[in-house]
């Protein structure tokens, strides 16, 4: 498997189908229906998430939205049973095209889960090297170090932690650990991050670190952030796109548009609805 | 309803007491040098010792483990893992089946295959090989339970930040499951160092030392069996003292156990 290092990012060859790639874009999402066994999650959603923003895919439980951000880097497709339509481009890179293999496209894109999972037999500093180890970057001792604490400031972890980066990762608190898991996707320099509800365990105070956070990685990386929380999406975001389930229980997308236009102006009362409260 | 309760597990500990009391009791009067130097004497002479056999043991246990150890982990790899693959289940059906077949049955097939078949007459190989049978099923169930409990999103962490399917068994899910691994791997030594009806229709006995695995090799049990159902109170002393070191070598395993799996934790 060739790293991000050797090619330049989403290169595409001569046999690969180039996408409808613009320099402003960098996940574009054509007509995507997902489904989980028979059950359809996502009905027909287009998206055109725009380079260096941070983007919030908001709606209530059940809209769709985790399995959209799923189908982003693949995940999807690692639940037994799930399948995908439709069509996602990375820069310019179809990833769905049956040449693209899942852990190249992976590669290109970090992720933070909802409940922090830093790897529990390793220590700090190995979770943040597990990415480039994975992939079997070939560094010395010293690039590591570097890149493990150019890492850990990122995430904004490192003063916490720079005493102690042979403890296990499991040892710090629950915000800790999710910064940590922020560090370690952070590690392999993707182009894009994904972040399912990176907050949604921890408490006040750690969400509101996490949420600086994501406000200062915009400028580096292109966020997508699938939250439930609305004032969480208008403080962090940029965009936001609303996903509302249908009665057939298939989640579509509502409305799309810059996130002070959605959430001062919104064009469609379920968005007006939701936004105010009235359901969800 | 606490009392009755309290009453069952205080009979069960008495009994495991009871029976650990009694061989030690009736096995320490064996117990010398010699006991664990020397070679069996013929009937008549007095000392000798099982020498042999304890070493047939543990060559047994090796050679057993390494065949059944990485088989019955690959299995349980398989089944977990690979979960959604059609061969999976069938997989784990067999692993129950083996598993339930009375261990002298496993000895009359390595029996019929090897000490009639290919080797030709009774050999420690043969005896290590129906340990192993033995042992594979123990190794993968309990290994299988053990990934399982390796939570799914340590997995999704791996993947996502691009390994291979194959990377994340290596590098995630094995080593986060390391302590369960060596706790089956042990379990089924232990279980197989006691068997013995499978190694009298295999590795039969010797009255001498041999690591010749293509020759008939001592075991524990073997001489246990031996000197139990002869009619001389010697031998029957022996027997005592030979049934000591095998739950003193069980009880080394569990106590080898203990130790790697605490260092395992950090």
């Amino acid at each position: 498997m060739m790293s991000t290092m050797e090619t330049p990012r989403g290169a595409p060859t001569a046999t690969r189908p180039v996408g409808p790639a613009k320099g402003e874009t960098a996940v574009l999402i054509e007509d995507l229906s997902a489904w989980y066994g028979p059950t359809q999650a996502v009905g027909g959603v287009s998206l055109e998430l725009p380079r260096g923003a941070v983007t919030a895919i908001i709606g209530p439980s059940g809209c769709g939205k985790s399995t959209l951000l799923r189908c982003i880097n693949r995940m999807h497709e690692t639940t037994p049973g799930a399948r995908v339509a439709g069509q996602v481009f990375l820069d310019s890179l179809d990833i769905y095209w049956s040449g693209v293999d899942a852990v190249e496209v992976r590669s290109m894109v970090g992720m933070v889960f909802q409940k922090p999972n830093p790897f529990p037999m390793m220590s700090i500093y190995e979770n943040v090297a597990a990415g480039p180890r994975l992939r079997g970057w070939k560094m010395d001792r010293k690039k590591m170090d570097e890149l493990v604490e150019r890492n850990l400031r990122r995430a904004a972890l490192w003063d916490e932690v720079k005493d102690r980066l042979d403890r296990s990762g499991a040892a710090l608190s629950g915000g800790q650990q999710q910064r940590l898991c922020i560090a370690r996707a952070l590690a392999t320099d993707p182009s894009v991050l994904l972040m399912d509800e990176p907050a949604s365990a921890l408490d006040p105070i750690a969400t509101y670190k996490i949420e600086e956070l994501v406000r200062e990685l915009a400028s580096e990386v292109t966020i997508v952030i699938v939250t439930h929380n609305m004032q969480q999406a208008s403080r962090v975001s940029q965009r936001t796109a609303f996903m509302l389930a249908a009665d057939d229980g298939v989640g579509r997308l509502v409305e799309f548009g810059r996130t002070d236009d959605i959430f001062t102006n919104p064009r469609d009362s379920r968005t007006e609805a939701y936004i105010t409260g009235r359901f969800g | 309803m606490v009392g009755l309760l309290g009453l069952a597990t205080l009979a069960s500990v008495a009994l495991l007491f009871l029976i650990l009391a009694y061989v030690v009791i009736q096995g320490l009067p064996a117990l010398n040098l010699d006991f664990f130097t020397q070679r069996p004497k013929p009937f008549g002479e007095v000392g000798g010792g099982v020498q042999p056999a304890i070493l047939g043991t543990l060559l047994l246990a090796a050679i057993s483990g390494v065949i059944a150890i990485p088989v019955g982990i690959a299995a349980a790899i398989f089944v977990v893992e690979y979960r959604s693959g059609r061969f999976a289940t069938p997989v784990r059906f067999a692993a129950e089946l083996i598993a339930g077949l009375p261990s002298i049955v496993v000895g009359v097939f390595v029996w019929a295959l090897l000490v009639r078949g290919l080797v030709g007459h009774y050999a420690g190989i043969a005896g290590a090989v129906a340990l192993a049978v033995i042992m594979v099923p123990i190794v993968a169930r309990t290994v299988e339970e053990v990934l399982k409990l390796v939570p799914g999103s340590l997995r999704e962490a791996a993947l996502a930040l691009g390994a291979p399917k194959w990377k994340v068994i290596l590098r995630i899910v094995l080593p986060t499951a390391r302590a369960g691994i060596i706790t089956a791997a042990v379990l089924a030594l232990a279980r197989s160092a006691g068997e013995t009806a499978p190694l009298l229709l295999t590795a039969l006995g010797n009255e001498f030392f041999s690591t010749d695995l293509l020759r008939p090799i001592d075991a524990l049990p073997l001489r246990i069996y031996r000197y139990a159902v002869s009619p001389y109170d010697d031998w029957h002393t022996k027997a005592w003292g030979a049934s000591l070191i095998l739950v003193a070598v069980i009880a080394i395993f569990s106590l080898v156990l203990r130790l790697a799996t605490r260092r395992g934790q950090r």
